[in-house]
């Protein structure tokens, strides 16, 4: 393409381009017949199981966090009542989704980047390819699945740490019990709530994957292009995040209010 | 006769960088031939080209009388299903141990599922390249030598009737590196296969081609037996058999 078009346009374009044509071998092998379960339960393993422990202990933090910085405010109004909803609301429909995300994107979308990245140098995914395997399916159908499926999931235990961070808070003020608690927090709780934070877990679970892998099978060549492709599918999935947090939040609210 | 590669001014640069510049090359079915030439000469990219995995810019490829870059996504899979790639740095899976790495393609591409056949052509194929209980290592564990004879074992396995070998003897010992170049013969005698080898080490060449090119400048600048080489009357070809 002739210089006419400042580089970074004209290569937008291109990575577009790209992109787009990525997410179609995606989805065109998304429903091939023999699925590659083994894989997929390796990855689900790797992405699910292996940050249990981080996701969980945030959850836990930041609900003590935000319980405890309410408190003061609602004290004030006289509305201690209404802290575990409060928090419970906050905590399901925004905090514990994104931070999940940010937190899967920092260690799940870097993981997968490097790995691919470098199998991409050591030309494996050639070999994979002209051995007649299809790298696609066997590779990024199933990391992208993998995250699909357990980011949800992560986000559905960091809540739940989150909330009984939550109780463990209000527990150190008032006399309040477990189950009271959570009585009163999910009470508030409406199918509204609900419904885009899981729309917004899955599309977030999906945009780790995507650019994880797109990072890794579009490195360059070359080891320090692993590090880029670690380092970019952090920073561009992390976007991804909050510009689709934004969207979902737009979109399924002025669906679900009209 | 068969041409199985049919290469005709076959051109491929990267940006300014150009690298074929119109080679054209036949190989008739059962051929050894071997491409040799210095470093950074595009032995590599040639032989990409043939497999599909870079595409020319322009010139004529055929492999077994398809044209490599019309074939749609099925075509260049069944074509890809009878031709072998043996990479120059190995390529092993470096997640899969060597017992998963040579099963890979017999379970995704032969779609073999029997436990005990995949476990004893596994075997066979090892010890042809001359490898014995490695078959629960992973490749980091393994020497480069070792590393470079299951990435051959792994193309082996499914004898492919094309084979295309980027320097498969480069960073073995002589008395290793002699076998290998008998084992690509002996490939040759069972299966038929036809073979393009690019290699550096004179001996692979002797033993293994049946006719020998030399890459220069983007084309091939001659191309003859070993003997007729050795004995060239220009002195840069004869330079790459002292
Ligand atoms: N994917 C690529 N992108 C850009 N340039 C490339 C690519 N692959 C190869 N080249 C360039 O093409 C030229 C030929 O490379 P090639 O790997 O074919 O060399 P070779 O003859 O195999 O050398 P060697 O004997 O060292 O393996 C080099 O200048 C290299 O920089
Ligand atoms: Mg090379």
């Amino acid at each position: 393409m002739p210089d006419l078009l400042p580089f970074n346009v004209s290569g937008a374009f291109t990575r577009m381009g790209d992109q787009a044509y990525f997410f179609r071998s995606f989805v065109r092998n998304l429903f091939d017949r023999d699925f590659e379960w083994e894989e997929f339960l390796r990855q689900s393993y790797q992405i699910g199981y292996k940050s249990i422990g981080i996701c969980a202990l945030t959850g836990f933090i930041l609900g003590i966090v935000l319980t405890l910085q309410s408190t003061p405010t609602l004290k004030d109004f006289g509305a201690e009542t209404f802290i575990p909803g409060m928090v419970a609301i906050s905590i399901i429909r925004e905090i514990g989704p994104v931070i999940t995300a940010l937190i899967c994107a920092g260690k799940t979308a870097s993981r997968i980047g490097a790995e691919l990245g470098s199998m991409n140098v050591t030309e494996q995914i050639d070999a994979m390819e002209v051995s007649g395997a299809n790298p696609i399916k066997f590779l990024v159908v199933t990391r992208i699945l993998a995250c699909m499926i357990m980011i949800p999931m992560l986000t559905i235990l960091a809540d739940a740490m989150a909330l009984l961070g939550g109780y463990a808070a209000s527990a150190l003020s008032a006399e309040i019990t477990l189950q009271l608690y959570f009585t009163k927090a999910i009470s508030n709780l409406e199918f509204s709530d609900i419904i885009p934070a899981v729309i917004k877990t899955i599309l977030f679970g999906f945009s780790i994957g995507f650019v994880g892998c797109y990072k890794g099978f579009h490195s360059t060549r070359g080891t320090e292009s692993v590090g880029q492709a670690a380092n970019s599918a952090v920073v561009t999935a992390s976007i991804w995040i909050v510009i689709i947090d934004a969207i979902v939040v737009q979109v399924t609210g002025s669906i679900l209010y009209a | 006769m068969e041409h199985v590669i049919e290469i005709k001014e076959l051109k491929k640069s990267f940006g300014e960088n150009d690298v074929l510049k119109g080679i054209g090359l036949n190989v008739s079915r059962g051929e050894n031939v071997v491409i040799m030439g210095r470093s950074g000469e595009g032995k590599s990219v040639t032989i990409k080209c043939i497999a599909g995995l870079l595409t020319p810019d322009s010139g004529s490829l055929k492999v077994m009388g398809d044209e490599v870059k019309e074939l749609a996504e099925d075509g260049l899979k069944k074509m890809r299903r009878k031709l072998g790639f043996v990479f120059q740095g190995a390529a092993l899976y470096d997640s899969m141990t060597v017992r998963e790495n040579l099963a890979f393609p017999l379970k995704k591409v032969l779609k073999m599922k029997d436990r005990e056949e995949i476990e004893r052509t596994c075997r066979e194929v090892l010890e042809a390249v001359g490898l014995n209980d490695t078959l629960e290592k992973l490749p980091s564990e393994l020497s480069g030598g070792m590393r470079k004879r299951v990435g051959l074992a792994r193309t082996l396995i499914v004898k492919p009737e094309i084979i295309l070998y980027d320097e498969p003897t480069t960073g073995l010992d002589s008395i290793t590196s002699k076998e290998i170049s008998n084992l690509i013969l002996e490939m040759r005698k069972k299966y038929k296969t036809t073979s393009v080898i690019i290699t550096h080490d004179l001996s692979c060449a002797q033993i293994t081609g049946d006719r020998i090119l030399i890459l220069k400048d983007g084309v091939f600048a001659a191309e003859g037996t070993y003997e007729e080489l050795e004995n060239s009357s220009d002195e840069f070809v004869r330079s790459f058999f002292k």
